[in-house]
Formats: C-alpha cells, sequence, structure tokens
C-alpha cells in the first residue's frame, strides 16, 4: 500500500464548517448527547486526481433516511439515527447509553473543481462512501505547441 | 482501480498495528431474561469480526475496512485506526455459552440470555 502523501495545498482548497453544523443541530433540537458529539458521522476525507472520496462512518442508519445534497460548492451528509433505548420493555433497566442518536448534519465545502453532476454514495457495512467526480476541464492537459 | 484499503491511511503500516485500538461505543440494556448489548462498529464486515468468551470475560474485535481507491491521496481523517477492541465482564447469572451475534449495518448486537437458573420466576398463587 502506498503511503498516502499530506497536501496542504488540496487540504487549503476544504473550508470545514464545524460551527455551522453545530447551528444547525441545535436548530432541530438535536439531543445534547449528539451535539456533544458532534463528529457524527465521523468523516475522512481525501483525493485522487480524478475525484474526492468522502467516507463517513455512520453505523446504524437506515440507507432510506441518509441524504447527500451539494448547493453551490456545499456538500451536505445528512440522516437521523434512532436511539436503541426509546422503547424499551417494562422493568428494562439501561446500563451504558454512549452511542448517539437523533439528527445528524455534516458538511463539507468542495474544491472548485468538483463536478455537482457527477457524485455517487454507497453506504456497506454502516460506512458511507461519497465520490465526487472533477471537473474534466480541471484535469492537467497537455498544449500542442505551434 | 479500486481496492481494499484498512480505514487508517495515515502513516504507515506498522504504526497501525500498533496504535490502540478504538473503543467501540455501546449501549447495554438489561430486562428479566438477559443483557442486550449494541456496539457500534462501522466499516466492519461479518468475516472481520471476532466475539471471544473467556471464564467470565466478552471480547469484541473488529477490523475496519473501506473500498476506497489505492491512489487515494487522505488529508482529514477522523478514524485513523482499522481496529476496534472492548472487553466486558460477564456476571456470573448470564449463559454465555447462549449468546446470540447479528451484525447489520456495522451494528453488532448481541443478546446475552440469563441462565434459567437465574431467570425471574412467577409463583401462582392458590386460592383455597
Amino acid at each position: 500500500m502506498a503511503v498516502p502523501h499530506y497536501t496542504p495545498d488540496v487540504f487549503r482548497t476544504f473550508d470545514w464548517l464545524w460551527s455551522q453544523m453545530d447551528e444547525a443541530l441545535r436548530a432541530v433540537g438535536a439531543p445534547a448527547s449528539l451535539r456533544a458529539s458532534r463528529g457524527f458521522p465521523a468523516l475522512n476525507v481525501g483525493a485522487t486526481d480524478d475525484a474526492i472520496e468522502l467516507v463517513a462512518f455512520a453505523p446504524g442508519v437506515d440507507p432510506a433516511t441518509l441524504e447527500v445534497s451539494v448547493d453551490r460548492g456545499l456538500l451536505t451528509i445528512a440522516g437521523e439515527r434512532r436511539s436503541a433505548l426509546a422503547e424499551l420493555p417494562e422493568g428494562a433497566a439501561v446500563h451504558a447509553g454512549e452511542r448517539p442518536s437523533g439528527k445528524f448534519r455534516r458538511a463539507v465545502e468542495l474544491p472548485r473543481d468538483a463536478d455537482a453532476d457527477r457524485i455517487e454514495a454507497k453506504y456497506a457495512d454502516g460506512t458511507l462512501r461519497v465520490t465526487v467526480r472533477r471537473k474534466e476541464s480541471a484535469k492537467p492537459r497537455v498544449i500542442a505547441v505551434q | 482501480m479500486a481496492t481494499e484499503n484498512p480505514v487508517a491511511l495515515r502513516g504507515d503500516a506498522s504504526s497501525q498495528e500498533n496504535a490502540a485500538p478504538i473503543v467501540p461505543l455501546v449501549d447495554i440494556i438489561e430486562d428479566t431474561s438477559g443483557i442486550t448489548l449494541i456496539a457500534d462498529m462501522p466499516g466492519v464486515s461479518k468475516d472481520r469480526l471476532d466475539i471471544k468468551v473467556q471464564a467470565d470475560r466478552l471480547f469484541i474485535e473488529g477490523e475496519a475496512r473501506v473500498d476506497v481507491p489505492a491512489e487515494l491521496k487522505v488529508f482529514h481523517t477522523e478514524v485513523d485506526r482499522p481496529r476496534y477492541r472492548r472487553t466486558f465482564t460477564l456476571s456470573p447469572e448470564l449463559d454465555s455459552a447462549a449468546i446470540d451475534a447479528n451484525l447489520k449495518d456495522g451494528v453488532l448486537t448481541l443478546r446475552i440470555p440469563r441462565s434459567q437458573a437465574a431467570q425471574p420466576r412467577r409463583i401462582e398463587v392458590q386460592v383455597g
């Protein structure tokens, strides 16, 4: 496996909107537990020459409630995770309740060469992989010299 | 070219091996017939999941893998280790031989029943 490079130039094209996400959670009245762990779902982001790749670690989410959208260069992953502690049988006792639940939303600003029309999302084993293709015009080209 | 890479892509492989595993978040619910343990293990498939009982200890372990291109350069990492591990102590009234495990969408659900002798019994009161 190739050791990935840390590329500061690419990193600068991303702007992580933590505060915006936190505000969005507050607006929908998400439970305090989720607000506290505001990194749900956790995100890893990388890039190839052809695409930007995001992996969101969102276990136990009904894929039908997962929403991936792009608006003016801002990619948003939203959904809802049901609490396992919401409907308990009578006499049940909760010994640990660590798993976050409720509505979630995370937003990532895409680099300028991202193609909003060519985005694929796939949910498997509790991870959501989003692939955003780069625009053809942004790829390096060889210009013939006259 | 797509390939299966471990989730942790920062640093070299040897440092990943040595890094402490992620402690999965859990919900634990006890009812009259046993315990339900739910653990978040995103990226873990059935064949990379290991559940063991040794004496009164329950071990859950898993390795996360995500399908990403081989030439991917990673520059933002919130999940930086590919392994999960957590250990629990089972109380003696639980029947560790009868544990039922289910893995769906990266969530492991274990049902650990109480042994028959430890089940609460209802005594019918006869009216004489």
